[in-house]
């Protein structure tokens, strides 16, 4: 390495993750999108910003964050909703076999609060630690688990997972599905 | 009943994690709309008008 390449190359390869990320907290495609799109600009702008040899991936997914909740505090409707009244109003499409459950997963996930829902994509999912994931929101690693935990919690509830649901059924072909499906993502 | 309450917590625990996995991976691996690939090369294009490239002086 004669000189460091420009970290902005990097940008382009994190963004499928960072518009998953973004779509588990505004559950909304559309939205997802365009703060995917704020994200870039203001980190293309303020790249000075990154330390280089640092996590991009973490760093974007701050930034990212940080324009989730600062446009949720300005328009304070819709979001932050404990009833689950939007997921009400998500379109339920019966999917091929397997995926029934995966459908109903998705539904349960959607009525956590943001902050439950952050906590356990950016742990359970993105395979984040439980240390990167307390950077990028901004809180305490014991924050950061125990919203993950009572996420999972709820989604137990929810889901009524006792250990013999039939949800485990499906597992072998989540397993199948993860391990064949890029489940590594770093 | 057949297994202590902290096996079946375990079990769970991976079956929700592993389902998140699922549904995070599904977009993942959706491909990436037009836009944004547009959108970075916007950006490089008026990176390259400017001179001092990325030095930005306040004053």
């Amino acid at each position: 390495m004669s000189k460091h390449p420009d970290p902005r190359e990097e940008m382009l390869d994190h963004l499928p993750a960072l518009r998953a990320f973004a779509l588990s907290l505004t559950r909304n495609g559309a939205t997802a999108d365009d703060m995917v799109q704020d994200t870039v600009v203001k980190a293309w702008t303020n790249i000075e910003k990154f330390q280089v040899g640092t996590n991009m991936r973490a760093w974007l997914f701050t930034i990212l964050r940080n324009t989730y909740y600062s446009s949720r505090r300005k328009l304070n409707r819709e979001v932050s909703d404990p009833d689950g009244i939007m997921t009400n109003s998500l379109s339920v499409k019966p999917d091929h076999d397997g995926r029934l459950n995966l459908t109903d997963f998705r539904k349960a996930f959607e009525t956590l609060p943001d902050e439950q829902r952050e906590a356990l994509i950016l742990v359970g999912a993105a395979g984040h630690s439980y240390e990167d994931a307390a950077n990028i929101c901004g809180v305490a690693v014991g924050t950061i688990k125990s919203r993950a935990n009572r996420g999972r919690a709820k989604l137990t509830e929810i889901l009524a997972l006792d250990g013999d649901s039939p949800m485990e059924i499906t597992d072998n072909a989540t397993m199948a599905v993860v391990a064949g499906g890029g489940g590594v993502m770093r | 009943m057949t297994e202590p309450d902290d096996a079946k917590d375990d079990r769970i625990c991976a079956l929700i994690d592993d389902n998140l996995k699922r549904v995070y991976s599904d977009i993942v691996q959706e491909e990436l709309p037009d836009r944004f690939k547009d959108l970075l090369a916007v950006l490089k294009a008026q990176d390259a008008d400017k001179p001092g490239h990325g030095s930005k002086d306040p004053l």
